[in-house]
């Protein structure tokens, strides 16, 4: 399949799309005008299709810098009634959450999505923060898909519901929908103007007190159609038993997936409420299920919100039924949900008899962990070493290293041990000057290029301002690396794959009063660790701009060009030292029973490990 | 217990191909008009660590497979099938790259990488359709070592429950790579198969 199929292939296809590909479709069905986002996982995928595909639709789409400037683009862009998507991990809407709030007051006019990626199990996040909460916080719809092709269907779904209610609508997805692949057919693509007008309506769209002291009973107003829509609709529904049972199980969002395959492979007699539409709550449907049932089971993954709301009715209409869920601890509270959890719960309840127990116990190994590492030729090794080397040099043991959020948190592992303290995205700067405050240690921060625009740039401009002092060291590898190599504003390049004006990060850092700015190449070892022992000694806040191109993009390139040079080791020389193992780690070098090597196929050609072999036995291959 | 469905699990380390082949083996299944859904491990994760991909042919919602339910593990590489072992039961098959893969942490001798030997002898008594196979050495035969994921599909398609066709495979295939590396692929696709048979077809 190529990407292109997702836009030309002919209604009626059928295509194996990832939720997050399937999402994009939607748009397009949808007649979608503006998307935006900031890469992250697991949405980060949306993103990267579009890239590709935006101008062909006929859609704008732009990689913001950050979560907020793609809500206000987005939202700005659907008043004027054209409709406008943004999307975004779970936690970027904690960065959104702002304009969030006020986008429930001031509604829209043309359909406006938010799509928030949750990550239950914390796959690539720093929490499993269930973003339902912000439907009911904000008070905006919301809806959970539970396959790729209903994430497509849901966007259309939700589209339509802003627009009826003039509300924003939230899709919430978790990682099992954004990362499953499942059969998607492709529906007719509706044709919108693409091009909106901005009516002016300040009472409408300007939340000063005076007018936001009526828009909140408007909201509420809106919240109640929105229920009794969702009474009605599709997307909530009744899978009854073949017989009649006592047995009633709600199921919200993706365990829905889990409930109805357990029912289905036990064959249990149970009746299943189906919650696609959970904000809010269909209450009359939920009643009279709840009524009718005396067994009732509520399966959501993580927080337990609709069963606080299904317990409130019950307590409200005085049904006696039997409510389980997390309340009473019967399903965890923590973690994705799997068929082997729910499956054994509910057969637990419901169908005791049907549990058998395996007749083979499964041997267990002791395993090497397989973590996440810096890529062979990533640059941040290399600086990591260099900072290391620095520190050593000067004799300072009980530095602190405020990290951030990307690839280089990866040097949290030994030998670096890179990362002391991470809060969220640009928290290496505002941190630093907290330990500067509080302590009189040396502290030494790491940030990216593509988080240095996202979040680094007020904290550091605070910093200079309040005088803190620390070395930042900004890791510039021209890209958002960890969540697929997106464009930011340091790239030539934007979202619809146009030329774009590079933001210089030097200009930027100097603009805000950093006087002491330095950049490096971090394959120079010497130059990058003279510079952090020159930075160590001066007074305020310094900048080490750490700059070299992602070592994945590089080798993409370096494949198309055909082979290139790698570094081997000239065992006769090689003194056994394992500096290069210990010290600097690179997952290409290996120690066998007598030998060190370097696997070939992992090489990357970057060289910087001749520089640290102490007895010159990494040589460049002939 | 009623099962309408085939379930799949392939493993390895990122990097590997492990996403291309289960894409590959999606667009097959389309190619007959099955039904598939599967789910990977993206991100963070990628950065070799630890990759599966869990995938279900047939009549089901959710792609994750149970402890003890997968009906044919496909490992890339030697210690992530020892990893997945609680997803087999005496009847999965399970195909096993020989080619270890050496994490850091046992590169920088933070622990052991198993002793295989042992580890298979051990495997092989209570999972009997245990399929060893040199993917690496059947690659290069083939032309380049990147078609290791290809060279298990292939052995991946001598498995007899397996219910998408060799053609089915070869032609997601062809529409899988660009005409450059077509040819290439295809070989080492088809050197995959004759090698499975070879052990396969007798278990």
């Amino acid at each position: 399949m190529q990407v292109e199929d997702i836009l030309n292939q002919p209604i009626g296809s059928k295509l194996f799309l990832l939720g997050n590909e399937a999402m994009v479709r939607g748009f397009i069905e949808a007649g979608v005008s503006v998307a935006t986002t900031y890469p992250g996982t697991p949405s980060s995928e949306i993103g990267n299709v579009l890239h590709h595909l935006a101008k062909k639709a006929d859609i704008y789409f732009e990689f913001s810098v950050n979560e907020m400037a793609a809500f206000q683009i987005a939202a700005a862009a659907a008043s004027t009634g054209v409709r406008a998507v943004t999307f975004m991990k779970h936690v970027g809407l904690n960065v959104a959450a702002d304009a969030l709030m006020s986008s429930a007051y001031i509604g829209t006019r043309g359909g406006f999505l938010i799509i928030s990626a949750d990550d239950p199990s914390m796959f690539s996040s720093q929490n499993e923060q269930d973003n339902r909460y912000y439907a009911q916080f904000a008070g905006l719809p919301l809806l959970e898909p539970t396959s790729p092709a209903e994430a497509r269907d849901m966007v259309k779904y939700g589209l339509k519901l802003s627009e009826d209610l003039e509300l924003p609508v939230i899709l919430r997805t978790t990682t099992r929908v954004n990362h499953v692949r499942g059969i998607v057919v492709l529906e007719e693509i509706e044709t919108r103007p693409k091009k909106g007008y901005f009516n002016k309506n300040p009472r409408q769209f300007v939340p000063i007190p005076s007018f936001a002291f009526h828009m909140h009973p408007l909201l509420l107003q809106k919240l109640t159609s929105a229920r009794n829509i969702s009474e009605t609709s599709p997307l909530n529904r009744l899978e009854r038993a073949s017989l009649n049972t006592d047995f009633g199980l709600i199921a919200s969002g993706i365990a829905y997936n889990y409930v109805r395959d357990a029912i289905d492979k036990w064959g249990l007699n149970v009746d299943l409420l189906k919650l696609g539409f959970t904000y809010p709550l269909p209450l009359n449907l939920i009643e009279d299920f709840v009524s009718t049932h005396t067994n009732i089971i509520i399966v959501e993954e993580l927080e337990p919100l609709v069963e606080k709301e299904v317990r409130a009715l019950a307590q409200q209409n005085n049904l006696s039924s039997c409510i389980r869920g997390k309340y009473d601890n019967t399903l965890p509270r923590v973690y994705e949900y799997t068929p082997d959890i729910v499956e054994k719960i509910l057969i637990n309840l419901i169908n005791p008899d049907k549990m058998d127990n395996p007749l083979f116990q499964t041997p267990e190994f002791k395993l090497p962990n397989r973590p996440p590492v810096l890529c062979p030729g990533c640059s941040h090794r290399a600086t990591f070493y260099s900072v290391k080397r620095a520190l050593q040099e000067k004799g300072i043991k009980d530095s602190i290293f405020p990290s951030d959020i990307g690839c280089y948190t990866l040097g949290i592992q030994p030998p670096y041990h890179a990362a002391d303290y991470v809060l969220c995205m640009g928290s290496s700067v505002g941190t630093a000057g907290g330990f500067f405050r509080a302590t009189n240690q040396k502290i030494i921060s790491f940030i990216g290029d593509s988080t240095f625009y996202h979040a680094g740039i007020t904290p550091l401009l605070n910093a200079v301002h309040n005088k803190h002092q620390f070395l930042l060291i900004i890791l510039d590898n021209f890209t958002t690396a960890m969540t697929g190599h997106q464009p930011h504003p340091g790239s030539n390049i934007d979202g619809m794959g146009d030329e774009a004006p590079r933001i210089s990060l030097e200009n930027v850092v100097k603009s805000i009063g950093v006087d002491w700015i330095k950049i490096v190449d971090p394959y120079d070892l010497d130059a990058t660790s003279s510079a952090i022992k020159e930075a160590l000694d001066c007074q305020g806040v310094k900048v080490i701009i750490s700059r070299r191109a992602c070592s994945l993009l590089e080798a993409r390139n370096k494949r198309k060009r055909g082979s290139w040079k790698k570094v081997i080791i000239n065992t006769d020389i090689c003194s056994m030292c394992e500096i290069c193992i210990h010290d600097f780690a690179c997952p290409a070098i290996f120690k066998t029973k007598d030998l060190i090597q370097i696997d070939a196929s992992m090489c990357d050609g970057c060289g910087v490990c001749i520089n640290i072999c102490p007895v010159e036995a990494m040589v460049w291959e002939e | 217990m009623n099962k309408n469905y085939l379930a799949i699990l392939i493993a390895g380390v990122g990097g590997q191909g492990i996403l291309k082949a289960g894409t590959l083996l999606g667009e097959a299944a389309l190619l007959e008009n099955k039904k598939i859904i599967s789910t990977e491990v993206h991100g963070m994760a990628q950065r070799g660590g630890s990759v599966i991909n869990e995938i279900k042919i047939g009549e089901v919602q959710s792609p994750l497979i149970n402890k003890g339910e997968a009906d044919i593990i496909l490992s890339f590489e030697p210690a992530e099938a020892l990893r997945v072992l609680d997803k087999a039961s005496p009847e999965t098959y399970l195909i096993v790259n020989t080619n270890p893969i050496i994490p850091l942490t046992v590169s920088s001798g933070l622990s052991t990488y198993p002793d295989l030997n042992l580890a298979w002898k051990i495997v092989r008594d209570i999972y009997p359709r245990l399929k060893l196979i040199n993917a690496r050495k059947i690659a290069l035969e083939a032309g380049n070592s990147i078609t290791e994921n290809v060279v298990l599909l292939g052995v991946l398609c001598s498995v007899p429950i397996f219910p998408i066709s060799t053609e089915s495979m070869m032609k997601a295939i062809e529409n899988g790579f660009p005409p450059k590396f077509r040819e290439l692929n295809l070989k080492a696709f088809n050197l995959g198969l004759e090698k499975g048979k070879e052990g396969i077809s007798l278990l």
